[in-house]
């Protein structure tokens, strides 16, 4: 067991590693971030927009910025040849739990910046409850970071990878987002923490349930 | 340790067309096997599903040690792989490389062994530098390099002397003697000098005329 | 041959029934249907986009168990199965969502209006078609195979959260489940028959269809390896 957890970390510092050294995903990730953000920027000029669909809009910039980063971790492996050199040195399961740390850790930056950026440029956009906010920022950054892992490591052994990622995730998705958007709401109209409790409810056993799911099935996607 | 490989007949068919079928072998240590054939005959998939990368589709294959069989899930720990369609991390230096390898199997190699097996692949010189910068010779070398890494008691040699000068090919074939010394070799050529240096051969195309498999 | 028959028979018989039989206001007579108020004539509706829906859903469940029943034996006839249940599915799927879309729009006023309904038969199409899309990108067919099998699979252990959150998030607009929570039925029996007879005559639509299909696949796989 602690040989899995050793060999997953590593797989995750190889990978963290390799994102440092080439940058070339790392800066347009970055710049996904900021240009997406300005286009909405403009997009809302002066208009004064509830902050209900605030609270989508912010979601939708995590999700397309899911989209252009996580699947990044398993496309590479492929595109470079190094599936099968992982294959002969690390079990399965090792190289699903170092890619879902990397995958998590990444979308956790991202949505740092996205999150900081709109609250900073947004300013209709105001946090009352920060309780709500925090917790559903974390759970939601987990879930769908587990979701992306599973789909990435399918979409990477397809031909047409990029156009189809949002078209596989997204329905996969969709709970989590729906569920996000509401607690977002309420984090933004001032709810008591208890009234979010049945979506953080949620968002931990979609976050249970996918993680098992994928962790069983993913040798299936990943052996030949 | 004795070691022994067994593989009942082993079948791939790939988009209902049939690679092979009926592929039946026993090594043990000490034995070599080369596998020979045409171009797509099927050299390099059979190598895959030996090694356990690829699965057949019918039949299987598996390890002993001391007699006792070894999981599949674990069979990977006992055996090395040359082959041209894996590669190495470019980023990252040959070292690198080999030191990562080493900790994702949780095997303690000490750093003087990596070392040395370097040298003994001729990249010494080379091996802080990044792999982008390295010639298709060294990279075939520094796959041996990786193959050998925890001294795997069945070796695997897709196409063994591509890429290689004279005395990169030398280098070659003094490891396959060594392996076969300690364990068990199988290698996929069509090369006639890899071919002497084996006791058995495998002819994938023969096989086929014979049993009337449709071949591609 | 008698079997294709019978069921030509009986839905020809639903499709008369449901639109022929009149609607008044105190049905006395067994082959009359009570009027809805608000919904009148367009109530007959019932008698067709639920059955399409129950059989959308229907064909994912039985598209995900050979899915799972694929990946444990490896046998390619579960793969054909599993997408010819897909492939009809996708198209009660569709017929589905148009006819709740028509319904909408004589009713509410709207083609689309995002209730939990309308948006749990929209999120399905969106699961079939990125299934489809998912095996169109692949060319191996074990890969085809193994991969949307584990796609349904995913696809299937979400559906579960929708149905606890979209009543959450989004008023309903759908009429007042007829079958409801205390479990009695309050439909009008003449009504529930027919609706009853269509939903067993859409059903054994699609079984009939999936034989169908299914048999198809199987020899379009055997002609193409003996072609070899």
């Amino acid at each position: 067991m602690s040989s899995l957890w050793y060999a997953s970390v590593t797989i995750f510092v190889k990978d963290l590693r390799s994102e440092l050294r080439t940058r070339y995903s790392l800066n347009s990730l970055l710049m996904f971030v900021i240009t997406t953000l300005s286009v909405i920027l403009f997009s809302l000029g002066s208009e004064n927009v509830s902050s209900d669909v605030l609270s989508g809009v912010l979601w939708i910039i995590i999700f397309f910025s899911t989209m252009s980063g996580l699947s990044r971790s398993f496309v590479s492996e492929e595109e470079r040849g190094t599936v099968m050199t992982l294959q002969l040195t690390a079990r399965p399961l090792a190289v699903f739990f170092g890619k879902l740390l990397f995958n998590t850790v990444l979308l956790a930056a991202l949505n740092l910046l996205t999150v900081t950026l709109y609250l900073l440029f947004i300013t209709n956009f105001v946090v009352q409850n920060y309780t709500i906010f925090i917790t559903t920022m974390g759970l939601g950054t987990i879930g769908l970071a587990s979701a992306s892992t599973i789909l990435a490591a399918i979409i990477a052994k397809a031909n047409t990878k990029g156009t189809l990622y949002p078209v596989l995730s997204f329905p996969i998705l969709l709970p989590l987002l729906l569920t996000v958007i509401n607690a977002t709401k309420m984090s933004v109209e001032g709810a008591a923490v208890y009234e979010a409790f049945s979506e953080f409810q949620i968002l931990i056993s979609y976050f249970i349930v996918i993680t098992t799911i994928s962790y069983l099935l993913f040798e299936f996607v990943w052996k030949e | 340790m004795s070691i022994q490989l067994q593989a009942e007949g082993l079948a791939k068919t790939f988009n209902r067309r049939t690679i092979f079928s009926g592929i039946s072998l026993s090594l043990r240590e000490g034995e070599s096997l080369a596998v020979t054939g045409r171009n797509g005959s099927g050299k390099s998939t059979l190598l895959k599903i030996i090694s356990g990368v690829l699965s057949p589709s019918r039949g299987r294959c598996f390890l002993k040690i001391d007699d006792r069989e070894v999981p599949a899930a674990s069979s990977y720990t006992h055996l090395g792989f040359v082959s041209p369609y894996l590669q190495l991390y470019d980023e990252f230096s040959g070292i690198e490389n080999l030191e990562l390898f080493t900790r994702i199997r949780g095997h303690q190699v000490p750093r003087p062994f990596i070392e040395a097996l370097l040298e003994r692949v001729n990249l010494a010189q080379r091996s802080r530098d990044q792999v982008r910068t390295y010639s298709s010779g060294m990279k075939q070398r520094l796959k041996y390099a990786f193959a050998l890494l925890h001294n795997p008691q069945l070796l695997l040699l897709d196409e063994p002397t591509s890429n290689l000068d004279s005395e990169g090919m030398a280098t070659v074939y003094q490891i396959m003697e060594e392996q076969v010394t300690r364990g068990i070799l199988i290698i996929a050529t069509n090369d006639a000098e890899d071919l002497k240096r084996t006791d058995r051969v495998l002819d994938l195309n023969s096989l086929a005329a014979e049993k009337g498999a449709a071949t591609p | 041959m008698l079997g294709k028959t019978i069921l030509g028979v009986w839905l020809s018989a639903v499709i008369l029934v449901a639109f022929s039989f009149p609607m008044v206001h105190h049905p006395s007579e067994w082959y009359q249907f009570p009027v809805i108020p608000g919904l009148e004539d367009k109530a007959r509706i019932l008698f067709f986009h639920v059955p399409m829906s129950w059989t959308a859903v229907v064909a994912f469940i039985l598209a995900m168990g050979y899915s799972i029943r694929y990946l444990v034996k490896k046998n390619m006839d579960d793969d054909i199965k599993s997408a010819s249940a897909a492939g009809l599915g996708l198209v009660f799927c569709i017929l589905a969502t148009v006819t709740g879309s028509l319904w909408a729009k004589f009713n509410w006023g709207s083609f689309w209006n995002w209730d939990p309904r309308e948006t749990s038969i929209f999120v399905l199409l969106l699961i079939y078609g990125a299934y489809f899309a998912l095996r169109s990108a692949l060319d191996v067919e074990e890969r085809k195979a193994t991969l949307s099998a584990v796609y349904s699979i995913i696809a299937g252990v979400t559906v579960p959260f929708f149905i606890f959150i979209l009543p959450r998030i989004v008023a309903s607009l759908h009429p007042e489940p007829i079958i409801n929570n205390r479990g009695k039925i309050d439909m009008n029996t003449t009504m529930l028959v027919v609706f009853l007879c269509s939903l067993a005559g859409f059903t054994a639509l699609f079984f009939w269809m999936w034989h169908l299909k299914v048999r198809t696949e199987r020899l379009a796989l055997v002609h193409q390896t003996e072609g070899e």
